[in-house]
């Protein structure tokens, strides 16, 4: 049981519990240390030093992130000689990292740049011409790319991967002016056990990790005559576009983003909601037909290409209770290039289907070679949320005052089940609204289904459809997921049905959505609830609220797709996964990650 | 690493084979199952011991066995100096780069040895017979240039020194040196060779 103490930082009388550590401290009293390597919601590393403060008697400068706080403890937090040590530790950071700012992906968002500018550090007050660390930049992932030389090795990269996602891909090797972030064996990342999810590049403080850039090929494919460039955005995507440009977290920019993407010259935009709709009626149809004729349980969502790529890596023994329907992403393109081609009469081989998702590891899904059921790569290239600001801000459109503008039909249309897909329970909750009313063929009286909204880690609830209760789960973070997993193998759970979002929060937190603005950092509760909130709001104004109930829908499956899990979705909109070398082993099993405490 | 094994004789294969019995009995006997993380140190000394290097097999397996992620493994195995991830050589050469043996022409001997043995400095011949090193100063200074190989130094070193002292050691078995680079015990407890 901790007790209150009382500090004094930087003049201001601070009470706090006597097991927190200064940063901690600070943090509570709104005074900002600044900090490369602390992260709140991971392990400690007291790595960069830059947090250090003056402590009164004491005889060293004293790391905040590492350091507990004692009754009565008085410290400055920018002395004289705090300025100065921060100042050389910058300088020092930054002799042994490229001068290349103007061109960098990261500029502007980068902390490093940030602090050499905010503590006053000039170039012609330090210049270093000795030797620097030279590394080939890591450009064999579809969808992250590494560049070591850029790494000031504050580690959070290694922590987030280990500490949240339990897949461990990144260590330390060697040392000193050797010293590397890389996967096991210094294989590439796209060689490693990555799944690709992107939660590095959020957490790191420099350009060091990144998405895989594809704005350029998309700019080549839009200026290209012979081509018909479509374009699908995700739920997640549009309640956090607006943050890159200075909007709050969470407001609904999506007919705005529909304009904007016509003004960049993207030819025909349709709704990945249009295409969420479509999995809940197969994925519901699958799940129902698994519960019914005694099938693979528990059924679990195949959405999310982290997940997928992660128990391909390291739980081969649940391929087979994984859904075996495409995410919306895949069923988009692969009804883009045989549905739409035929109806609007444009050749598919012309079709340069493009998607915006809030996701690194979609670039990956795309290019996968299961993903080419149409007789083409169904999705040719994916942009994060990130990339299509990039673009948007490029074009010079000044995005806060678009019009409004809807989206292109047919496959534009969609119900309130769709949008909350961007957030962890929101699959479960979309696809229980219509498992129940197809089984029992009654409506629901209660359509919000709160057990499964929220942001602990797991949550589980008990649904009575019919004589069954059916017992379904929800988690995202991939450490979750390996617990969650570990636990059903030995009997201590048991479930028919389970949603597994790769990155916190759901798509809403995904690796390839906005950098968090102000005082918001990456993983940031605040952020995540707002983003979850502006989804669920999509979903209230929307009149029909049931994937089954839209019309464009029903007009799919009369027209094309005849029936849920027919021949034709089976061809189209159903794949399976297959078990991969180099096989992972995942992190010890630790306490679920709770990065947000239950409401 | 598959490269590894391909590359491998028959004898190799069947030493490694060994190895493999030997570190496992040594995982069965020493690491605790509630715990087996604590154990990565010692088991990764025992491979050291006895494959005379890390191999990527090696880790796999251990990985494996200990629930310790391959990452973290590898991060351990390149932090340490006393860990090897390439096969060490039967025969290793040590090339004095100090500042007598330097101005000696110590580079002109070096030189010649990567020539003759068509690799680099810290590389390993492909057929793992000889591995070749810089060092500095082996305390003889006087007797410049100086070269070593495992445990004999070879002093006044000319270039064309070079080949004679390689062809002794390629033909190692009748000059009292074994396959595994160590000096086989003669009667007299002498060392064997002499430049």
């Amino acid at each position: 049981m901790s007790k209150q103490i009382t500090m004094t930082i930087d003049g201001v009388a601070v009470s706090v519990p006597d097991d927190y550590t200064i940063m901690q401290a600070a943090d509570s009293a709104g005074i900002h240390i600044p900090r490369l390597c602390y992260h709140s919601k991971l392990s400690q590393f007291g790595a960069c030093r830059i947090c250090v403060v003056d402590v009164e008697g004491m005889k060293n400068y004293a790391p905040a992130c590492s350091t507990q706080v004692k009754d009565g403890m008085i410290l400055q937090t920018h002395s004289a000689g705090i300025r100065k040590a921060r100042k050389v530790l910058i300088e020092l950071l930054l002799n042994n990292h490229p001068r290349d700012c103007q061109v960098c992906g990261k500029s502007g968002e980068c902390t490093l740049q940030e602090m050499a500018e905010s503590f006053g550090v000039k170039s012609d007050e330090f210049s270093f011409e000795g030797e620097r660390k030279t590394f080939e930049t890591d450009r064999s992932s579809v969808a992250v790319r590494r560049d070591s030389e850029k790494c000031i090795l504050c580690g959070k990269c290694v922590r987030v991967c280990s500490e949240i996602q339990g897949a461990n891909v990144l260590t330390f090797s060697h040392r000193g002016f050797r010293a590397n972030v890389v996967p096991a064996y210094n294989l590439g990342l796209g060689e490693s056990v990555c799944t690709n999810c992107g939660q590095c590049i959020n957490v790191c403080p420099t350009g060091a990790l990144l998405e895989h850039d594809n704005t350029e090929e998309v700019w080549h494919a839009i200026h290209d005559p012979n081509k018909v460039v479509m374009v699908q955005i995700a739920p997640a995507v549009r309640v956090a576009i607006g943050e890159g440009f200075g909007n709050e977290p969470g407001k609904d920019m999506t007919y705005e983003t529909v304009t904007a993407l016509r003004m960049l010259g993207f030819d025909i935009v349709f709704d990945t909601q249009f295409s969420a709709d479509l999995t809940i009626i197969e994925e519901g149809h699958e799940f129902i037909r698994r519960l019914t004729q005694k099938g693979k349980l528990p059924m679990i969502t195949s959405c999310s290409p982290g997940w997928i790529k992660f128990c391909e890596t390291f739980h081969p023994e649940f391929l087979e209770n994984i859904s075996t329907c495409k995410s919306p992403q895949q069923m988009m393109g692969a009804v883009i290039k045989t549905y739409y081609a035929d109806k609007s009469g444009i050749y598919p081989a012309k079709i340069y289907s493009v998607s915006i998702m809030p996701c690194t590891a979609k670039k990956f899904e795309a290019a996968r070679p299961e993903m080419n059921s149409s007789g083409y790569q169904d999705v040719d290239a994916v942009l994060t949320t990130r990339e299509l600001i990039k673009m948007i801000k490029e074009a010079g459109i000044d995005f806060n005052r678009l019009k409004k503008s809807e989206f292109d039909h047919p496959l534009g249309e969609s119900s309130g089940a769709a949008p909350i897909f961007g957030a962890t329970g929101g699959v479960m909750e979309a696809a229980l609204r219509t498992v129940y009313e197809v089984v029992t063929g009654k409506e629901l009286a209660q359509i919000d289904f709160t057990d499964v909204r929220g942001l602990e880690g797991i949550r589980e609830a008990v649904i009575p459809v019919n004589e069954i209760e059916v017992r379904v789960a929800v988690t995202y973070g991939l450490a979750n997921v390996h617990k969650l997993l570990t636990e059903i193998e030995q009997g201590k759970r048991q479930y028919h049905f389970i949603e597994i979002m790769t990155c916190p929060g759901g798509c809403i937190g995904g690796g390839g959505q906005p950098y968090p603005a102000g005082e918001a950092e990456a993983l940031d509760t605040s952020v995540y609830e707002k983003r979850a909130q502006g989804l669920y709001g999509i979903d209230e104004r929307k009149v029909i609220r049931k994937s089954h109930l839209n019309p464009d829908i029903t007009k799919i499956y009369q027209e094309f797709l005849k029936e849920p899990l027919g021949k034709v979705s089976h061809k189209l909109l159903h794949t399976h996964y297959h078990a991969r070398h180099p096989k992972g082993v995942p992190a010890r099993i630790k306490d679920t990650v709770n990065l947000f405490k239950a409401k | 690493m598959e490269k590894q094994t391909q590359m491998m004789t028959e004898a190799q294969k069947k030493e490694n084979k060994k190895n493999f019995r030997e570190l496992q009995a040594f995982i069965d006997d020493t690491v605790k199952p509630e715990d087996p993380q604590r154990a990565l140190m010692g088991v990764l000394h025992k491979v050291q011991n006895l494959f005379g290097y890390i191999s990527q097999e090696a880790m796999d397996y251990v990985s494996e066995r200990l629930s310790v992620p391959t990452a973290h493994i590898y991060g351990m195995a390149t932090f340490y100096n006393y860990f090897s991830l390439k096969p060490k050589a039967h025969h290793k050469i040590h090339v004095c780069k100090g500042t007598a043996c330097y101005v000696g022409g110590g580079a002109r001997v070096l030189n010649r040895l990567k020539k003759e043995l068509e690799i680099g400095e810290g590389d390993v011949t492909s057929d793992g017979l000889f591995s070749l090193d810089i060092t500095r100063c082996l305390g003889c200074c006087g007797l410049s240039p100086v070269m070593q190989v495992n445990d004999d130094v070879y002093v006044r070193m000319v270039p064309e020194k070079v080949p004679v002292i390689l062809k002794k050691y390629r033909s190692c078995c009748g000059h009292g040196i074994g396959h595994n680079g160590r000096r086989k015990k003669t009667k007299a407890g002498k060392k064997a060779v002499a430049a």
